[in-house]
């Protein structure tokens, strides 16, 4: 738990006492599953010993590491095509003005807010609308379908982190390759890149996180033949309490930290050169 | 722009890369997939929502709004009810649990610390959403950590766990962090001379509080609150995994339409399209009375 408490300047107060219980209540549930993972008796709420059975039965599982190379797969690619697109569109929307540019922007941002559920519903009657007339009725869905479907929450997202950074970015930077002869993709890329570049990685952590997430719209696009992760865990767990999702659930809490305080840091670092 | 330039860009590049396709290469491929997969996707349920009782593959004209009058019957009106109650329930619990804790990060945590102690409260935001609903499964259940605790002090177990209180539990749950986030990056905005003025001039601190700072974080509590509401509204899988039977929400009822047992394609689509509609006029809300100072 993080929570740094400096003595004499922080006088105690309701507001330090109830914050602290609310810190509590977000690292419960992590800290519950932790406790599991390691005792003996899956089922009882006491503790019955130390063991590494849960451990060793995840990595054995080859149902759920298949599930977990195939969510891998699918947030690599999504996110892959969405930091091109997505680098590429908010930099347009900040550059340009075009009739339609209100639509346009509407558009790309609205992932961020349409609910999953929506999303993946609109996504499945539009993948099977024009799967009918494509295939004569068998719906193609696939580990590709999933793909595309996240792409477009993943070019959001990433979109939406990289337009915060262009808006205190100098504009007389590529202006000024430009003057020195650069051409405009030199530029682009010589120049304006490694100044985006915290905020794309970090737009993309963001986004690779989310799609590993992802349950609705993969359970939507994915059809029979494929299964991420998430699809996976809610079929076990939907059933009752399962030991061995414990293990698992300690491992993906341990990777995620690990992701999210790689962002973080960059994001921080990046903040702190701009505001020296 | 200086002249210089203009040659410049003329003498270099014009042949190879012509100025009309810069935007375009840009603009264009995002907004081809999201075209694709966005809008004609959602004009599409549009669509669909005017059709009766449909299965994949199967072929029906569009009859009219029975779909949407299907919602308002007294059949599914309490699916709506029920959503809307967790929704607002839990973005109430949320602003009551959240606005302390960003309170006391935002102005009584050093400055220093105050993003390292903001990260360590969100930080759990960052495990999967189905995992830590399943923690939840495992600390409610009859035989969980709350009911063998209040066994060993001999109170009564409680049985909430496939009901109601569990569900709310779970939202708020998944989206404090969301709202300590928000409420924090408002109340660090608030300018402490304001408080040490009304002290001066004779102000409580209760009169200070409920004048100076609750003022200053309209827009953060409009702009929490409104994320939580519409997250709540298209929770799946809290209401799924930890509600039961009993906790229908318009999330579950349209998953089931497609994904269930008893498939109705055209229900589900109108459903979406409320779900849309209710989030589309959250929005719309905050935007026509909310502060400007948070948009855009």
């Amino acid at each position: 738990m993080v929570h740094h408490k400096p003595k004499s300047r922080l006088p105690f107060s309701w507001q330090a006492a109830f914050s602290v219980l609310m810190f509590g209540f977000m690292y419960l549930p992590i800290a519950v599953l932790a406790f599991y993972s390691f005792n003996q008796s899956p089922y009882s709420a006491g503790w019955k010993g130390f063991t590494w059975e849960w451990y060793i039965k995840f990595f054995n599982d080859n149902r759920i590491l298949a599930a977990l190379a195939t969510s891998l797969q699918v947030a690599v690619l999504a996110v892959a095509v969405s930091a091109v697109i997505g680098t590429l569109m908010a930099v347009g929307l900040a550059r340009y003005r075009f009739p339609g540019k209100g639509i346009y922007q509407g558009v790309a941002y609205l992932p961020l807010i349409v609910p999953d559920i929506a999303m993946a519903v609109s996504t499945l009657v539009f993948l099977a609308a024009i799967a009918i007339p494509l295939s004569g009725g068998a719906i193609q869905l696939s580990l590709w379908t999933v793909v595309a479907a996240h792409v477009v929450f993943c070019l959001s997202y990433i979109a939406w982190v990289v337009s915060t950074r262009l808006t205190d970015l100098n504009p007389h930077l590529e202006e000024a390759a430009l003057d020195l002869g650069a051409t405009q993709v030199q530029a682009f890329v010589q120049v304006l890149l490694p100044e985006l570049a915290p905020a794309i990685l970090s737009g993309c952590l963001l986004a690779f996180v989310l799609s590993l997430d992802d349950f609705l719209i993969a359970s939507f696009t994915a059809g029979g033949g494929v299964t991420t992760l998430p699809m996976e865990i809610f079929s076990r767990i939907r059933t009752g309490v399962k030991p061995d999702i414990n293990a698992l659930s300690v491992v993906l809490i341990g990777a995620t930290g690990i992701v999210f305080s790689i962002a973080e840091y960059i994001r921080f670092r990046s903040e702190r050169k701009r505001t020296r | 722009m200086s002249n210089p330039s203009l040659t410049n860009r003329a003498g270099t590049k014009v042949a190879t890369f012509p100025k009309w396709l810069e935007p375009l290469v840009m603009l264009a491929p995002a907004g081809i997939w999201l075209s694709l997969l966005m809008v004609i996707p959602t004009l599409l349920i549009f669509q669909l929502s005017l059709v009766p009782g449909i299965r994949p593959g199967q072929v029906v004209n569009p009859s009219g709004l029975d779909n949407y009058f299907k919602i308002f019957q007294p059949g599914y009106l309490p699916v709506l009810g029920r959503s809307l109650f967790f929704s607002i329930s839990s973005t109430a619990l949320c602003l009551l649990l959240g606005f302390p804790v960003a309170y006391w990060i935002a102005l009584m945590v050093p400055k220093r610390w105050q993003n390292l102690v903001l990260l360590g409260f969100v930080l759990p935001l960052w495990t999967s959403s189905l995992l830590r609903s399943y923690a939840w499964i495992t600390i409610l259940r009859p035989t969980g950590v709350i009911n063998s605790l209040l066994k060993a002090i001999g109170i009564p177990p409680l049985d909430i766990l496939n009901r109601e209180p569990a569900v709310l539990i779970g939202m708020t749950y998944s989206l404090l962090p969301y709202m300590v986030l928000i409420l924090y990056a408002s109340l660090e905005k608030l300018d402490r001379r304001l408080l040490e003025a009304a002290a001066d001039l004779g102000a409580t601190p209760q009169q200070a509080f409920w004048k100076v700072t609750i003022p200053q974080a309209k827009s953060g509590i409009a702009a929490g609150s409104l994320l939580v509401f519409i997250a709540c509204m298209g929770d799946f899988v809290n209401p799924e995994l930890l509600g039961g039977a009993s906790s229908m929400t318009v999330a579950r009822l349209i998953y089931n339409q497609f994904l269930g047992a008893t498939q109705n394609w055209g229900f589900g689509s109108a459903l979406s399209m409320m779900l849309i509609l209710i989030v589309s006029v959250a929005i719309a809300l905050q935007v026509r009375y909310g502060d400007s100072s948070l948009r855009g």
